[in-house]
């Protein structure tokens, strides 16, 4: 893809005889948003430290605005912004004198830093304490100001993993909204998060990462799709379900129907299709319905599909 | 050059919070230099010590003392005398500290000496002038060790009992053998050594230099554990440029810090440096030693504690070996060891300087401490790269 910002392919790197990212590959077009997922473990960060340039890989490319890029290459870490997991600032310095610093290092010019330091304290929601040694903050501001920091120049593409850990719903509001903001300017970003809810509304696309390797890549209608995962219909009802599940299993579109004292669950390709049918079919057993709910299936269940385990743990 | 100077500039804003470094940069260094000078630099050319004198005895012995041992001295300008007629009397003065000490030659002195009894010269000291005290007190044993040697003469040739003329004889004798004393006088600059003062002033200054430098790239450790060497890794700069602004920012501070301890030594304590060229060449050079081998020493370590403590246990047997909490004249043979260590040579620098010495004087003690910062900055740079991951 020679309009990705970034490119990358068959990334890997080994720790001993443990291989922590094996031959991994994705890019990310510009005004594009990334999801990387995956359990604990699975190589998402030691990848990322690969991409931005920060560790050195054993095997793989690295195109950043299609321009060969590795630990060395001074011009093309400029077009990054980073967003460590861990926490990366100078407790000794003011959130305004770490924002100037990192400023600086990217080679800002002095009226840049200042109107971007602003800018940033702003998005965070710190520009009131701005001037305060940062030893003394909480770390849901200390995790603001480590975003901030990633923002404080204007990246081709921006990294960030797993930014919103310990980040009260406001705030990770509002850097959410920064980030779609962003993106919307044609920013490509690289996003790793446990948070279902911010894949789902960040990400054009998602990977999953497991045990060091790409297990499927696509947006969230292609994973799912991929996976065969189906409509999940629930039936609260009264009456004998017993006999009402008998009868929807009759249905062609059925998968798959179980049923406890007071619920109906019914699994089925697309519930739009066969919900009314399936109503039908339940009032005809004599049992009276109180509610219904559809369920499409989410990122949630295609990771579960594919690694075994829940995004959250 | 950008980056290196944004880093360069950061670390020392950090450092400028951190007292820790003004206490070993400036603080330990004068203090300590100030204490040792006090305690084991004796005499130096600003050393007057203010005695009194009671000459109860008035005898021939007592004159000796007076005329022989304790006016040249004063004529040197080593001591004050003040005669005062009671020990009672010396007593007050000591007290109200007009003078430091007192010589009581008590009455029957003379003969008692003239008799073949061991001479004893009461010094009367103030508790605050032990330097002083010390010095009298000297002066005194000298004085009844050279009457000993006397009497045992005129002893052994005379026999048990001391005739009138034995006795006038060690009178005489006396007054021969108690050849003006002398206290050392430091000042002496053809002896291409350097004053007491300057010396403990510029031992301690390096001595401490090594432990001032040390957070130089030990920083690199504290980087990493806050997380922010992955971000300066990312960032568009080389990778050398991190350990260059690392490396400068203990170049600066420890000109910096010697350089103020060059100025506040010559102004509180009177130490004398030498001409400024060269006293600067000899300080740059040894500051580019000092931080490449506590660099070089970092680089060994894995965690910033780790560093310091062992960065803290070299600068201090370099700083024994090197001779700082001794004068070199004072070792003998084993002053060759000296030369093992970047202390060593700064001080033989400083020595030459002080003998007079025009610039070439310093040059192979510029060259040693080079070639000490020269291994010890390409240790590190071979070894820092295990230093530069996050
Ligand atoms: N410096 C290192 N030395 C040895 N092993 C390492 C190192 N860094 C990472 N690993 C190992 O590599 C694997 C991948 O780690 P990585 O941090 O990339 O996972 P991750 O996907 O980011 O996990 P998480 O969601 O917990 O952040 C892990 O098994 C980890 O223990
Ligand atoms: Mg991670």
């Amino acid at each position: 893809m020679s309009d990705a910002v970034l490119a990358c392919d068959g990334l890997r790197k080994q720790y001993g005889q443990m291989v922590a990212v094996d031959g991994i590959g994705f890019s990310i077009a510009e005004g594009e948003t990334y999801g990387l997922l995956g359990p604990n473990g699975a190589g998402k960060t030691t990848s990322i430290a690969m991409i931005v340039g920060v560790l050195a890989r054993d095997a793989g490319d690295v195109l950043i605005d299609g321009q060969k890029h590795d630990v060395n290459s001074v011009k093309t870490k400029s077009l990054i912004g980073y967003v460590p997991q861990e926490m990366a600032l100078y407790p000794d310095l003011t959130a305004r004198q770490n924002l100037r610093f990192f400023g600086r290092m990217y080679g800002l010019s002095r009226n840049d830093i200042k109107r971007k330091t602003d800018e940033v304290l702003e998005i965070i929601g710190l520009a009131d304490r701005a001037d305060e040694t940062i030893g003394g903050f909480s770390g849901g501001m200390m995790r603001r100001l480590n975003i901030g920091v990633g923002l404080i120049h204007r990246p081709r593409l921006l990294i960030l993993d797993e930014p919103t850990v310990g980040v009260d719903p406001q705030s990770r509001n509002a850097i959410l909204d920064s980030v779609e903001q962003l993106a919307g300017e044609g920013v490509a970003v690289l996003y790793t998060t446990h948070y279902m809810e911010e894949a789902e509304r960040l990400c054009d696309r998602v990977g999953i990462v497991d045990k060091g390797r790409m297990q499927a890549e696509g947006t969230r209608r292609e994973l799912v799709a991929m996976v065969g995962e189906h409509d999940r219909v629930t039936l609260t009802a009264e009456g004998d379900l017993a006999r009402a599940a008998a009868a929807l299993r009759e249905m062609p579109e059925a998968r798959q129907v179980s049923h406890d004292e007071s619920r109906i669950e019914l699994m089925v390709p697309e519930a739009g299709v066969v919900l009314a049918r399936a109503l039908h079919e339940v009032t005809e057993a004599g049992v009276t319905v109180r509610s219904v709910e559809v369920r499409e299936p989410d990122l949630e269940a295609v990771f579960l599909h594919l690694t075994g385990k829940a995004l959250r743990d | 050059m950008r980056a290196i100077t944004i880093i360069l500039f950061k670390d020392l804003a950090q450092r400028a919070r951190d007292s820790t470094l003004f206490v070993f940069a400036i603080g330990l260094p004068l203090g300590m230099a100030f204490v040792l000078n006090l305690i084991l630099g004796g005499g130096g050319n600003s050393f007057t010590a203010k005695y009194a004198l009671v000459d109860a005895d008035r005898g021939p012995i007592a004159q000796v003392f007076t005329e022989q041992v304790l006016v040249p001295l004063e004529k040197q300008g080593t001591l004050s005398l003040r005669r005062v007629a009671t020990a009672e009397e010396a007593g007050r003065l000591t007290e109200s500290q007009e003078v430091q000490a007192a010589f009581v030659l008590p009455a029957g002195f003379s003969a008692g000496v003239q008799a073949g009894a061991p001479a004893t010269i009461q010094v009367v000291g103030s508790v605050d002038a032990p330097v002083a005290v010390q010095v009298a007190r000297e002066i005194g044993e000298a004085f009844a060790t050279d009457l000993r040697s006397v009497q045992l003469a005129v002893t052994v040739a005379g026999g048990a009992t001391l005739t009138q003329e034995q006795r006038e004889q060690i009178a005489e004798r006396a007054r021969t053998v108690a050849a003006p004393l002398s206290v050392r006088d430091d000042s002496n600059v053809a002896t291409r050594e350097l004053d007491t003062t300057t010396f403990y002033a510029a031992g301690m200054a390096m001595f401490f230099l090594f432990f001032s430098v040390v957070f130089s790239v030990t920083s690199l450790f504290d980087e990493r554990r806050s997380g922010t060497l992955a971000r300066l890794l990312a960032a568009p700069i080389p990778r050398s440029a991190i350990l260059a602004g690392k490396l400068l920012s203990g170049v600066l501070v420890g000109i910096v810090s010697t350089a103020i301890l060059v100025v506040a030594s010559s102004l509180l304590m009177g130490a004398r440096w030498g001409d400024p060229l060269g006293v600067g060449i000899l300080i740059v050079a040894a500051v580019l030693a000092a931080t490449g081998m506590m660099a070089a020493v970092a680089t060994f370590a894995r965690t910033s504690e780790q560093a310091s403590n062992w960065q803290s246990v070299i600068a201090m047997i370099l700083g024994m070996l090197g001779g700082v909490f001794f004068p070199v004249a004072n070792l003998g043979s084993l002053a060759t060891i000296t030369f093992a260590t970047p202390h060593g040579w700064f001080l033989r620098g400083l020595s030459d300087l002080a003998g007079g010495g025009s610039l070439s004087a310093i040059l192979v003690p510029t060259l040693a401490l080079l070639a000490f910062a020269v291994v010890g900055f390409a240790m590190a740079l071979l070894r820092v790269g295990r230093m530069l991951q996050s």
